[in-house]
């Protein structure tokens, strides 16, 4: 193809380019396809280029928009707006996807105190400090993928003692003892480690620890094989493609751009149930042990925070709440929302500093669960 | 490499879509593009969406107007190499060692003691099947990654018979419900396209053509009262195939006399499946049955 007027096909060539600089994947045999497929279309206009550009280089539904408007500079000229949405803070809790924007509405009715936190509401970009617990996170990430509470799998592995014959083991067996069975090898179901939901109170009252969170955020999304990672406050991020980058500084201030509720407001109810009621997220807590990092201080609806917790709960393998209140030995779980949501959870658990937190999600697999 | 510019005399996604229509399947732009260009190149196509949305149908409306079969290989958690590619016949092959004479040497590794599952079958015969690989993300990460080599050089090796090659590029359509994000590496084997849910015309018009039953009145009522209801944060909020049997559902009771709220407000079983979800909705049935009085 490219024996045939370079001119013409370098704009082409360089759109995966941009693509790439832009934070998508693009791989080299994508770029072939993009040309084979503008030439089977033929370039006869711009949508059919559009076209063949959505189909064989795959931007995620998320990115949609933002591979749309990085098309349109490319091939229109048109300015680029990058996708970045502007924030308006309005009454409901919004869904925000790790790249593009989703709003999700929880219902119509928006009690007073919901209201008041709304317009407490400060949306604001913050630069993420890196926090100085380097060395325990390293020590966690190495323990954490052995203490990962286990379920029974659908894989089955090579065992003395096991419920079904291993009839492919048990003819090799044989073939070497001239077709005779001399003992029957078995089989077992292997475990698999569970998946990891992790939910962050991003509000004011949590902003001393929400560095400390996401860098621990970080460090399990690349210890553990399933992990998903939520931010909770006045909206609901998810940001575990963010955080899917290796270097941890470059993770966390992608992570820091995508959420727009630092230190806001606390509706944690109304993000749970927005949360729960994209189906695509809710079943992500199927199965899982879901660590929720907060402190309980809901200035929404505390009935949606206990409604949102108990279905959490009917879901999930266990929950896991790590309060930094916890700490502190005069601390008592008599709030409202503790008393009703106790239930419910597995364990209220120290969460103060990120060696106590560290300490507690390592010893979820040791326990029972309740 | 020469492109084949028209595979199974589709020479272009309009040709497509309307060899589509003509097999009961109502195409947008979009799929009918990312199907053309998956048969032209000879890569698979991924076909991602919400449950519902039309991805199995659209496999199926492919191989219909290929003339092909369809072998659909379900994933499933743990589904491996025996499930999904090929399996010895051992008690055959036991059989056939205890019965071989003393100094007779007996090949257990013949076709007759090989079972061939869905993605053996496809590679075996490419110019006669459509391989349907569907719910890709209910499968582990280990499947995945076998995956891979099947779609890049559509080959397998067997250990016992050596490496198997396709004569030509089979037809191939994942499906992906996105309950989990597919390795990148597959992702970009293949064509995309995301269903989403369709336009309401589009939609009237597939509820029309899936079942003659259903007027056109009908039609566009429901399609109005579903898209309200995929608006109502719903744990499962209902696919173009609830659309479809909500209309036969309603067109059903009110044949059998029921007023026509009151047949959309009892057929609504066949759209809504979630207790909680029903629970959110009937007080606010007046909001999307038409004709409903509280």
């Amino acid at each position: 193809m490219s024996d045939r007027l370079p001119g013409a096909v370098r704009p082409l060539v360089a759109f995966p380019t941009l693509l790439r600089q832009n934070g998508f994947a693009v791989a080299p045999e994508q770029t072939t396809s993009f040309l084979q497929a503008v030439d089977l279309l033929g370039p006869r206009s711009v949508e059919h280029l559009r076209k063949a550009a959505v189909a064989t280089l795959a931007p995620h539904p998320e990115q949609r928009e933002r591979f749309d408007a990085l098309f349109d500079m490319h091939f229109l000229g048109a300015l680029a707006e990058g996708g970045e949405e502007e924030w308006a803070p309005d009454e409901d809790v919004s869904v925000q996807e790790d790249s593009g924007t989703r709003e999700v509405l929880i219902g119509e009715e928006v009690n007073e105190s919901g209201r008041a936190a709304t317009e407490a509401e400060a949306l604001s970009a913050r630069r993420l400090a890196e926090p100085d617990d380097t060395d325990t996170l390293r020590r966690f990430a190495r323990d954490l993928p052995d203490a990962l509470p286990r379920r029974r799998g659908y894989r089955r592995a090579r065992s003395r003692r096991g419920a079904t014959v291993d009839l492919a083991g048990s003819l090799r067996a044989a073939i070497r003892h001239d077709g005779e069975v001399m003992s029957l090898k078995r089989l077992r179901r292997t475990t698999r480690p569970r998946p990891l939901l992790l939910l962050i109170d991003v509000s004011g009252s949590m902003k001393e620890r929400t560095d400390a969170h996401l860098a621990l955020a970080h460090t399990i999304v690349h210890a553990a094989p399933r992990v998903e990672v939520f931010t909770l406050g006045t909206r609901l991020t998810r940001v575990t493609r963010a955080l899917r980058r290796r270097n941890r500084h470059q993770a966390l201030a992608e992570a820091a751009g995508l959420v727009a509720d630092w230190d806001g407001g606390t509706r944690i109810g109304d993000a749970l149930a927005a949360f729960l009621s994209v189906p695509r997220y809710a079943t992500f807590v199927r199965g899982a042990v879901v660590v929720l990092l907060s402190d309980g201080l809901e200035r929404g609806d505390p009935a949606a925070l206990i409604t949102a917790v108990h279905r959490l709960a009917a879901r999930a393998h266990r929950i896991d709440w790590l309060s930094p209140l916890a700490g502190d030995p005069e601390f008592r779980p008599e709030t409202q929302v503790l008393r009703a949501v106790r239930p419910y959870i597995d364990s209220l658990a120290d969460g103060s500093t990120t060696a106590r937190a560290c300490r507690h999600i390592l010893s979820i697999g040791r326990t029972r669960a309740a | 490499m020469a492109l084949r510019t028209t595979v199974a005399g589709i020479s272009s996604p309009e040709a497509l879509a309307e060899a589509l229509r003509s097999a009961m399947y109502l195409a947008d732009d979009g799929i009918a593009t990312a199907g053309y260009l998956a048969l032209a190149l000879g890569k698979p196509l991924l076909l991602e969406g919400a449950p519902g949305v039309g991805k199995t149908e659209a496999a199926k409306a492919l191989s219909g107007i290929l003339g092909r079969q369809l072998i659909r290989l379900q994933c499933f958690e743990g589904i491996d190499a025996a499930a999904a590619l090929y399996e010895w016949n051992y008690p055959r092959q036991m059989l056939a060692i205890r019965q071989a004479k003393e100094d007779q040497s007996i090949d257990i590794y013949r076709d007759d003691f090989l079972i061939e599952r869905p993605m053996l079958t496809a590679l075996r015969r490419p110019e006669s099947t459509v391989l349907l690989i569907d719910e890709i993300d209910r499968s582990d990460h280990e499947f995945e990654a076998f995956l891979l080599e099947f779609l890049s050089d559509f080959s397998i090796s067997i250990p016992e018979r050596g490496t198997l090659r396709a004569a030509e590029r089979p037809v191939v359509v994942l499906t992906s419900n996105r309950t989990r994000e597919l390795h990148e590496a597959l992702r970009r084997r293949c064509v995309y396209h995301y269903i989403a849910y369709p336009e309401p015309e589009r939609e009237a018009q597939i509820i029309m053509m899936r079942s003659s039953a259903v007027a056109e009145s009908t039609a566009r009522a429901i399609v109005a009262a579903i898209g309200r209801l995929r608006q109502e944060p719903l744990a499962k909020p209902p696919g173009v195939a609830e659309a479809v049997d909500w209309a036969e559902a309603a067109t059903a009771l009110a044949q059998g006399g029921a007023p026509w709220p009151e047949a959309f407000r009892r057929a609504l079983g066949a759209a809504i499946k979630d207790e909680e979800d029903m629970a959110h909705l009937r007080p606010r049935f007046a909001s999307f049955i038409p004709g409903f009085a509280a």
